[in-house]
């Protein structure tokens, strides 16, 4: 992209003539728009296809198994997150982050990848976590507490999940220079050459490192795709408090493309995410997705969102739901039945109780967990106050055989 | 042994491309360190002999660099990022202590992250604010993460080595008012001399024990020879690590002593010399002849440098702090 290209930008009017407006945003409240046309949509709300020169391609190369397979992966994570959310309620979970509303944006950005690229999440990345293989038991087991995300990101290709916001892109971004450095981009070799997704949520625009990563990522023409869900809320403050340009928008700024998709259309997502992975594995640089959603839950199990949002709001983002859109879609193309529905409806059932019971059975951790794994190598401080601990703990035991 | 007289600079740089040369997974990233060789020359010549890929000159953004540098650690490199003054560490101070110390224990120790951060640290040097700062306690107060500091050449060249083959995120202090100052180095030798976390008694003495690192070890060395010439004999143990500390050097040492005086730049207030004067107090009180005495900075912000010289310790405040201790 050339200097040119930004310059040709066309002004909008009004003395701010600098700044892009949201072609999102009408009359109505910012949060309760449809995305604007520059959105990509290949399934509107109402169940319908729409055709799009760029990405039917993509679409087109997907098997009737694979497009029923993204409808079961939609349909199971969103089960997963129920039952997490009751357990929470329950006060089996100290906290849960639900995904609810955002499915489409993860599986279709989870199945986009190959097993050799590595994602780098924030903390609600639960489908995109699915979609790599993670058990979900070990999510929720961060979220009661037993320990704090401790998968092997190399098994899985999925970092831990991170919870400072923003620190993962540059995260992200580091490991995409490793990987240029491992000559493993534009070889052609599809087993070979490898991309980073890099999430981040609309709040996390605002962070610096965010910024920083763009910068590097361009810079250096790393092999990274910054995938922003742009859930419209960050907890209570709404996108007008993080960003004045739309967020797809930045990235001409920092020399990539940026596009916006319908991030409640799991088929858009899979596209426009193929399409960034494949252009960074083949050498050609970062981008940046912006998948236009809608938490639809609160923040977390500790937020109450009735204090901010109008429940209008709310009722808007219903009718966009992005696993009704599919099924209808999929029954009217016939390649979901009533069958097929009913059995991934089962499926998600048993996995919901299955769900409950293994947090129930969920071992706590052990005390030592305290002090292992601290350092690689050992730290004479953490050794002594092991031993201390290790000394006071086993004091209660001495008094207890004596009494 | 074929020692030769060189620089901690050059002792640095020969260590860096020594790491380099051993595996080339070894990269190195930060501001001008490529063309330039750095601010004070210590990557001199390393981009021209491996490569813009390995000697990386980075967008001018400290988080940037640590970031993309535990990236680059994810990836199975050893990156050697250097922050180009101390004062210029925090905004990098976020991916420090949330990633780089905790990556490693988050993931149960699934994740290694052994990325080097190379600090020129310290001040007299005559410069302007942000650039003579003695910011250790933050480090060392994250566990997580390893702290040490080189003194002279010979550890310059061996502890920059050891501080990239550790498996653990490694905090590299270098006293940049030393850079220029020279020493033995014997670059031919199979290994090196003392372990990375290990204390240095670099003066033996009876009749108290001084504790210093970094820039202050070569004060304390000086005094410990002026208070020789009026009859008192100082032990100087150059401490190296400060994260972990090697306690059982200094309690040794004040156990024959029965005195300890703790030197450093930065203030004295929440401190590592203040946490090494609660260590000894608990561990070898009744060897203890008299308190613990700290001879620090101020506990102020570092000065404007015209005042520099009342606020370093300087080797009569050092000897004023072993007079107070031999008052007791």
């Amino acid at each position: 992209m050339s200097d040119t290209d930004v310059a040709a930008t066309p002004p909008i009017g009004g003395m701010d003539h600098h700044i892009s407006v949201d072609p999102a945003a009408g009359t109505e409240p910012r949060a309760a728009a449809d995305g604007g046309p520059d959105m990509v949509q290949l399934i509107t709300p109402e169940g319908q296809r729409v055709p799009h020169a760029e990405y039917d391609e993509i679409i087109g190369s997907l098997s009737h198994d694979d497009l029923r397979g993204l409808y079961r992966d939609l349909v199971l994570i969103r089960r997963v997150d129920q039952e997490a959310t009751a357990l929470q309620r329950q006060g089996e979970l100290g906290l849960w982050a639900s995904l609810l509303g955002q499915e489409a944006a993860q599986i279709g950005c989870g199945r986009a990848m190959r097993t050799q690229d590595h994602a780098f999440p924030g903390y609600r990345e639960h489908g995109i976590a699915w979609t790599r293989g993670v058990d979900p038991m070990r999510l929720i087991a961060m979220y009661r507490g037993v320990d704090k995300g401790a998968w092997d990101p190399a098994e899985f290709g999925f970092h831990p999940y991170t919870i400072v916001i923003g620190n993962q892109s540059l995260l992200g971004t580091g490991y995409a220079m490793g990987i240029q450095r491992d000559g493993a981009v534009g070889t052609g070799d599809d087993e070979r050459d490898a991309a980073v997704i890099a999430c981040m949520g609309d709040g996390a625009t605002a962070q610096g490192d965010n910024n920083e990563a763009f910068v590097f990522a361009g810079v250096y023409n790393s092999p990274v795709v910054f995938f922003c869900q742009n859930n419209q809320w960050a907890i209570s403050e709404p996108n007008a408090r993080q960003t004045r340009a739309p967020i797809y928008k930045r990235a001409d700024g920092f020399g990539f493309p940026g596009i916006r998709v319908d991030g409640n259309d799991v088929l858009a997502v899979y596209a426009v995410t193929t399409a960034m992975l494949d252009r960074a594995r083949s050498g050609e640089g970062p981008s940046l997705i912006e998948a236009y959603t809608y938490r639809m839950a609160a923040h977390t199990t500790s937020d109450d969102p009735t204090k901010y949002r109008v429940s209008a709001e709310v009722e808007v983002w219903k009718l966009r739901d992005p696993i009704a859109r599919y099924k209808r879609w999929l029954a009217s193309e016939g390649i979901g039945d009533a069958e097929f529905f009913d059995a991934v409806e089962a499926e998600a059932e048993e996995l919901g109780a299955h769900v409950r019971q293994a947090t129930l059975d969920m071992a706590d951790p052990d005390v030592g967990d305290i002090f292992d794994q601290v350092y690689v190598e050992p730290h004479r401080q953490v050794e002594d106050d092991k031993a201390t601990f290790t000394a006071y703990n086993d004091s209660f035991e001495t008094e207890g055989a004596q009494a | 042994m074929s020692a030769t007289k060189t620089t901690i600079a050059k002792a640095l740089n020969a260590g860096l491309r020594k790491a380099m040369e051993d595996n080339p997974k070894v990269i190195l990233q930060g501001e001008d360190i490529g063309k330039l060789g750095g601010v004070f020359r210590i990557t001199e010549h390393l981009q021209k002999d491996f490569g813009e890929d390995r000697v990386i000159d980075t967008p001018l953004a400290e988080s940037g660099i640590m970031g993309t540098g535990i990236g680059l650690a994810l990836r199975g490199y050893r990156p050697v990022v250097e922050i180009q003054f101390d004062g210029f560490v925090y905004p990098a101070f976020d991916q420090i202590v949330s990633q780089l110390s905790k990556l490693h224990s988050r993931s149960r120790g699934a994740i290694k992250v052994p990325v080097v951060v190379r600090i020129p640290m310290g001040g007299g040097i005559g410069a302007v604010e942000h650039h003579s700062e003695s910011n250790e306690a933050y480090f060392a107060h994250t566990l997580g993460l390893k702290v040490v500091f080189c003194s002279n050449p010979e550890d310059a060249y061996w502890m920059i080595q050891q501080a990239i083959e550790c498996d653990d995120p490694v905090i590299f202090y270098e006293p940049k008012r030393r850079y220029h100052e020279k020493g033995e180095v014997d670059f031919d030798a199979p290994e090196a001399p003392r372990d990375l976390f290990s204390a240095h008694t670099v003066r033996e003495g009876t009749d108290l024990t001084l504790v210093a690192w970094g820039p202050m070890v070569k004060v304390c060395l000086d005094a410990a020879a002026v208070a020789a010439e009026e009859g008192r004999s100082l032990e100087v143990i150059d401490l190296r690590s400060v994260s972990p500390i090697d306690i059982d050097a200094i309690t040794q040492s004040v156990e024959k002593t029965g005195r300890l005086v703790v030197a450093q730049e930065a203030p004295s207030f929440v401190s590592v010399g203040s946490e090494i004067a609660a260590m000894v107090t608990e561990r070898c009180f009744y060897s203890l002849e008299s308190p613990v005495i700290r001879v620090a900075g101020w506990n102020t912000p570092y000065p404007a440098s015209k005042l520099e010289e009342h606020y370093l310790p300087d080797l009569d405040r050092v000897l004023d702090g072993v007079d107070r201790a031999l008052a007791h």
